[in-house]
């Protein structure tokens, strides 16, 4: 194309695009140097590296962030777990061995929280336990509802599909407020008991009730999350499968048996283990609606790290960062799971 | 046309070198702040006042909550060496360890003994008589506010208008016929807090303290009376389990009580501004004298003080700012305008004319004044005691879970033992 042209054909073109056109190439052209320039920083450290050994050149900015954020304060964690002392700084704290440790496991039975030393760390545990299996068992069930629902053909799918997944996008504390809108003693669901006629009940203050709802909510909030992967596990599903099945005669349970389970539980799994590490942590959320209570029902483990080593009013940073050594094990293993699972997946 | 060009370009490059030289010679200081009602407006007013007349000074105020930043964060900060230069903090002994001692700096430091007296103790560490690390901005005395306006539409009489002497069953009693007659919630609330728990306590013979000055519970007779007399409320319905078992940390039934929900209220007089305010004259709010067991009829003494901080690169400056909110006419101003009772003894003796039109706040003012000589020195002990928010704390958190029945009473009482032996273990180790 000659210069002439080009020109006929920009005169042929309204003033915005040639504005865009030009845009475009003023773009290319700060791309092309940035990239040229980058060349020239680089070509020289690639000949010094090698071709192959460039690459840990490029992640070692990640790589430094994730050092200096994570992997030290995780060593920290671990180091501090052996001293103890109100004093902040590594080099100032008296170094106590497994006397953290020890303390946290001083029980005459462990199963009974009130014959431990540290009585507060044990109703963490169970309260904590007790919530990731009830949680967790019932995330996955409804999340697994939820997506067959929206997997079939229904009316207005797309609407249904963002509601579910709204509650995701708030912050856990918005959650929290909203909830003991609706659920304190003269809140929405408690007017609306006394309208009908019903008794007021004790949503937050009551034990049993305050568990359950702190479950309920924090279903409610995630669920749209593992639903949406679980959406798009059984849209992997080849639709063939289905159609050969029909032929064969199978029902609607013998396909969701035989087909639609078999293929899913790979997309299970990993909201199964996701859904674990998630419960296993939860505090935010909780501690807004219930603070822990009533009492200490409400109380899990990382509430337990929280108040010992930051709430309370002598800072006890070695005994909280032992059970945050504890905890972070039991994450790992969890993960480790996860990992050994997916890649006997792969392998199977 | 040239020259003039020339001038502009030269007087803006002397402008633009010297503006950094100018701003070096302000000293900006940090004070981090919290507030029950309008005394984060009172100070950044005397503040403003203060920078005008010192225009090499210019003071932030950090407004952060009670709980997270007083309470939390702020113990943290000073720990690592981060924090602000000045602090209003209600832990006074607490953090007497990260106070600066401005008696180097200050112009005149008789004033401040003469005008403060005990008060500056209460800032300093054991065996500390002479540091000089702040001042009180407030007075507080911990006692009952009730509504007087549901007794009247009862028909129930105030037992402190027949006598000085009410015990806190005979409360309980005449606060359960007025809530049982206008079908009012909650005859009774307290603030979730030890420190609001320790004055009843005292009043029922509690003594805090061993020979030896180390804080016991476990045994004292007069503790468990007040503890069984608490529990035993939540559970029958006198007392709320809104307030005490379905929160952590502090809480507070302000809301509850401005909505006419509590009949008699266990808080205290910083409460006085914020329920003028809040209620004004709504219904008839009345501050009633402690009531009274076999140890007496005590609340607590307390207070916030405003303190500077030792890690201040800034003494001097920091101490120019403190001399000037504490003297007499801005201190008298401050209280004046958040009804606040001072705890400077010129204010003391002369009066604070309260900026208040309300007789509800007066008198709310008068009678808690009135009850500074009728405080046990129980009491007074156990507010200079560097310690006694572990004492406090460890109360508050136990004796929860004996109103929701995780712990017996008695198992209650020997976990506050308990936890407030390990903390200062904990401590000692440094």
């Amino acid at each position: 194309m000659t210069p002439i042209d080009g020109n006929l054909q920009n005169e042929g073109q309204g003033p915005l695009a040639r504005l865009s056109a030009a845009l475009e190439a003023g773009l290319a052209a700060l791309f092309a140097g940035f990239m040229n320039s980058l060349e020239v920083l680089v070509r020289p450290i690639e000949r010094r590296l090698g071709m192959e050994r460039i690459g840990y050149f490029f992640v070692l900015p990640n790589l430094l962030i994730f050092g200096v954020f994570v992997l030290f304060p995780m060593l920290l964690n671990f180091y501090i777990s052996f001293t103890s002392g109100t004093e902040i700084y590594p080099q100032d704290r008296n170094f106590v061995g497994f006397g953290n440790y020890e303390f946290l496991f001083d029980c005459e039975n462990v199963f009974e929280p009130n014959s431990c030393n540290e009585d507060l760390f044990w109703r963490g545990v169970f309260n904590t336990i007790f919530f990731v299996v009830v949680q967790v068992s019932g995330m996955v069930l409804v999340s697994l509802v939820t997506a067959l629902v929206l997997n079939g053909k229904i009316r207005a799918r797309g609407f249904f599909r963002s509601v579910f997944f709204y509650p995701v996008l708030l912050s856990p504390v918005v959650v929290a407020l909203i909830w003991k809108w609706i659920l304190q003693r003269d809140g929405v669901l408690n007017s609306l008991l006394i309208a009908l006629g019903g008794d007021r009940v004790q949503f937050l203050v009551n034990a049993d009730w305050a568990m359950l709802w702190v479950i309920v909510i924090s279903i409610w909030a995630l669920m749209g999350f593992y639903t949406l992967i679980l959406l798009a596990g059984l849209q992997a599903i080849p639709a063939e499968l289905y159609e050969a099945g029909q032929i064969d005669g199978t029902g609607r349970w013998q396909s969701f048996r035989f087909i639609t389970m078999p293929l899913l539980m790979p997309t299970m799994f990993v909201v199964l283990v996701l859904s674990l590490i998630r419960a296993v942590q939860v505090f935010d959320q909780v501690y807004a609606l219930t603070g822990g209570g009533p009492g200490t029902t409400t109380h899990f483990i990382v509430q337990y790290i929280y108040t010992v080593g930051f709430s309370n009013t002598i800072k006890r940073f070695g005994l909280a960062a032992a059970a945050s050594v504890l905890l972070g094990a039991t994450l790992l293993v969890l993960t480790l799971l996860q990992l050994r699972a997916a890649r006997s997946n792969e392998s199977g | 046309m040239r020259q003039i060009a020339m001038v502009a370009v030269l007087a803006t490059l002397v402008l633009v070198l010297a503006l950094p030289g100018m701003a070096q010679d302000v000293v900006e200081l940090r004070m981090t702040w919290y507030t029950d009602g309008n005394e984060d407006e009172v100070m950044r007013d005397l503040l403003d006042r203060f920078e005008m007349e010192n225009s090499d000074i210019r003071v932030v105020m950090d407004n952060v909550p009670y709980q997270a930043g007083i309470l939390e964060a702020l113990p943290v900060q000073l720990e690592a060496g981060e924090g602000p230069d000045m602090a209003r903090v209600t832990n006074l002994g607490g953090l007497a360890n990260f106070y600066l001692d401005m008696s180097p700096w200050l112009s005149d430091p008789a004033y401040w003994e003469d005008s403060f007296g005990g008060t500056l103790g209460w800032l300093r560490l054991a065996g500390d008589t002479m540091g000089i690390h702040g001042f009180p901005t407030q007075l507080t005395i911990t006692g009952p506010i009730i509504n007087r306006t549901l007794f009247e539409q009862a028909g129930v009489a105030v037992p402190s208008d027949a006598s000085d002497q009410v015990s806190w069953e005979e409360w309980a009693a005449a606060a359960n016929e007025v809530a049982d007659a206008l079908d009012i919630p909650f005859p009774m609330a307290m603030d979730r807090s030890g420190h609001r728990f320790a004055g009843p306590a005292i009043s029922m013979g509690a003594q805090y303290f061993d020979d030896e000055g180390h804080p016991v519970v476990a045994g004292d007779e007069g503790f468990r009376a007040m503890a069984e007399l608490f529990v035993n409320w939540h559970l029958d319905g006198t007392m709320p389990l809104e307030i005490w078992a379905a929160n952590t940390g502090y809480a507070g039934a302000n809301e509850e009580f401005g909505n006419s929900q509590v009949v008699f209220y266990m808080s205290g007089s910083w409460q006085v501004g914020q329920f003028t305010d809040q209620i004004g004259d709504a219904f008839d709010w009345e501050v009633v004298p402690n009531p009274c067991g076999a140890g007496g009829c005590t609340g607590m003494p307390g207070g916030a003080a405003l303190v500077a901080i030792g890690d201040t690169e800034h003494p001097e400056e920091v101490t120019r700012v403190m001399e000037y909110l504490a003297s007499e006419e801005i201190l008298g101003e401050f209280s004046a305008r958040t009804l606040f009772i001072p705890a400077h003894k010129g204010l003391a003796t002369t009066g604070v004319d309260f900026e208040t039109d309300l007789d509800l706040a007066m008198n709310a003012l008068v009678t808690f004044t009135a009850q500074v000589g009728t405080l046990e020195q129980t009491a007074f002990d156990l507010q200079a005691y560097p310690n006694s928010r572990i004492v406090f704390d460890a109360s508050r958190d136990r004796l929860t879970q004996a109103i929701v029945g995780e712990l017996t009473l008695d198992e209650a009482i020997e976990r506050i033992q308990e936890d407030i032996d390990e903390q200062l273990a904990e401590l000692m180790d440094g």
